[in-house]
């Protein structure tokens, strides 16, 4: 669903902004092949290159296009980082890059088609606006907001996703008052939301970790905070710490371990095994706020 | 493997060597220790459509210096032409300097990409020349140079056959001081297969200028011939 709203999107652009341009390396290819006919200048599928893909794009953003560049995660993310590094950041370029596949969409397909440490790779460098959209009504607008300007963009696509869009999901947003602050990002809504149904908590939901919104945190929290975070667990502990310097507060980081799960089954069988399913999340947080 | 013969019938322009001298503050080496000098001289010169005045027009030709090692020629070109004083040159690497032992774009005028990490510049170049392409300036030219030995690094792989497969018409020069490792048995241009090839001898200005300023159809590799970088091999 996510997915299609991105070509469906991104088609949209090419059509309406000369400035954009699509780099591929085959995946997504047969979605885009009408965009590619329409625009053959723009839609730039390299083969299953993904070094290039990015390098590609670091050129076309220095002669002044808007590059999207697609892949699943661990090819866009953890394949090409130096590319990402050099070609992008030391350039100062930018580009949006927008992943499908996640943390463990690819549970059948093993650890080589997951990447759980993308948004902590990023965080290795400088200048980079992650957003975790948590519902595909959630994307279109994140797509069309990154036209408008030159910066390094991570839009991180998933099939898990919540019920309900917050569009204005930018900034940290209450959905439920009470005691102490759980934050979930993008698809981690529902699963905190249905496991703390009867916990006092306030739950505050955001679809952009990166910049993490720090004067909503220091707003929310008092001295007890829950992450709970799509990717690698702990991956957003430097910026509440920075956010709550000074404070004291305790804090759980939720998400996904580092141990390798080599098991198959499907994306909610991951969920479990890293406690991010209902129970598992439900059993963590009431245990941190006994 | 045998030095391929070659003849020195052009002396790096004299205006280079005090330049080159200010930089390394070396007096015993000639300038034509610097395998890239003669060929980024002839692009400078005779080539490129890009001036001072024109470093930041959308429609100017681009040079990429893939190989960011050992830039000493490059900023003597570039100060040569006016890109940037000559006093730049007296403080290489230094706190203050604009000039690293890797160029840096933003810190530098007339400088396209900052390289240095080898394998990186035909990829960003491949892109260059797409977008250039895709803004409509037709007569905007796209130029890299890549070292024999950085052809090992296996990115530059991917940018030729994807640049041979849609006949993407860039200019490569591969400075071929026979330093890779293992060398390239069966001939560098057996690796660009899709291009268009011709060898020169990387000190003569005249043939560097012929193969560099005919236009292409597709991808041109000009592999310029300087003399080993060790002697023992």
């Amino acid at each position: 669903m996510m997915r299609q709203t991105f070509v469906d999107t991104t088609t949209e652009l090419l059509a309406s902004d000369p400035r954009t341009a699509v780099v591929l390396a085959d995946i997504s290819a047969d979605a885009f092949r009408p965009a590619m006919r329409r625009h053959p200048d723009r839609v730039l599928n390299v083969g299953i290159r993904e070094q290039l893909m990015t390098g590609v794009a670091g050129g076309l953003a220095l002669t002044g296009l808007r590059p999207y560049v697609h892949s699943y995660a661990p090819f866009l993310i953890d394949r090409a980082y130096e590319q990402i590094k050099l070609d992008l950041g030391h350039q100062d370029v930018g580009a949006v890059l927008v992943s499908i596949g996640a943390s463990y969409d690819g549970a059948a397909e093993g650890y080589t088609h997951q990447s759980p440490g993308d948004v902590e790779l990023l965080d290795t460098l400088e200048g980079w606006t992650v957003h975790v959209p948590g519902h595909p009504d959630e994307v279109a607008a994140l797509l069309r907001a990154a036209a408008r300007h030159d910066d390094r963009v991570y839009i991180r696509l998933a099939e898990q996703e919540n019920s309900q869009a917050y569009p204005d999901g930018g900034r940290l947003r209450v959905i439920r008052r009470g005691g102490p602050l759980v934050v979930a990002v993008g698809p981690m809504l529902d699963p905190v939301l249905e496991a703390t149904r009867d916990l006092d908590v306030t739950v505050a939901y955001t679809n952009t970790p990166r910049p993490l919104d720090a004067e909503g945190l220091r707003q929310l929290a008092d001295t007890e905070l829950v992450m709970v975070e799509p990717y690698l667990a702990g991956t957003s502990a430097r910026q509440v710490a920075e956010a709550l310097g000074g404070r004291p507060h305790r804090v759980l980081h939720l998400g996904v371990g580092r141990a390798e799960i080599r098991r198959y089954g499907t994306w909610q069988d991951h969920a479990r095994a890293h406690g991010l399913d209902p129970a598992g999340l439900r059993a963590k947080i009431a245990e941190f706020l006994w | 493997m045998q030095p391929i013969a070659m003849t020195i019938t052009a002396l790096p322009p004299d205006p280079l060597r005090p330049l080159i001298r200010r930089l390394t503050g070396d007096e015993k080496h000639e300038p034509s220790s610097h395998s890239t000098l003669d060929v980024l001289w002839v692009l400078y010169d005779r080539v490129l459509r890009v001036t001072p005045a024109t470093v930041d027009a959308p429609d100017r030709d681009r040079f990429l210096l893939s190989k960011g090692h050992g830039p000493a020629a490059y900023y003597a070109v570039l100060a040569a032409k006016g890109f940037f004083p000559a006093e730049w040159l007296d403080d290489l690497g230094g706190w203050d300097s604009p000039l690293g032992h890797h160029p840096d774009r933003l810190r530098i005028p007339g400088v396209e990409v900052g390289t240095g990490s080898l394998g990186h510049g035909l990829g960003l170049a491949v892109g260059t020349a797409l977008g250039l392409r895709a803004q409509g300036f037709a007569d905007a030219r796209t130029f890299v140079l890549v070292g024999d030995a950085e052809l090992d690094e296996g990115s530059n792989h991917e940018a030729i056959a994807y640049a041979g497969a849609i006949k993407l018409p860039l200019t490569a020069v591969v400075i071929d001081n026979q330093s890779a490792t293992h060398g390239w048995p069966g001939g560098i241009a057996a690796r660009f297969p899709g291009w268009d090839a011709a060898h020169v001898d990387g000190r003569d200005h005249e043939q560097i200028e012929n193969a560099l300023t005919r236009r292409h159809d597709r991808p041109n590799l000009v592999v310029a011939a300087v003399a080993p970088k060790w002697s023992d091999r």
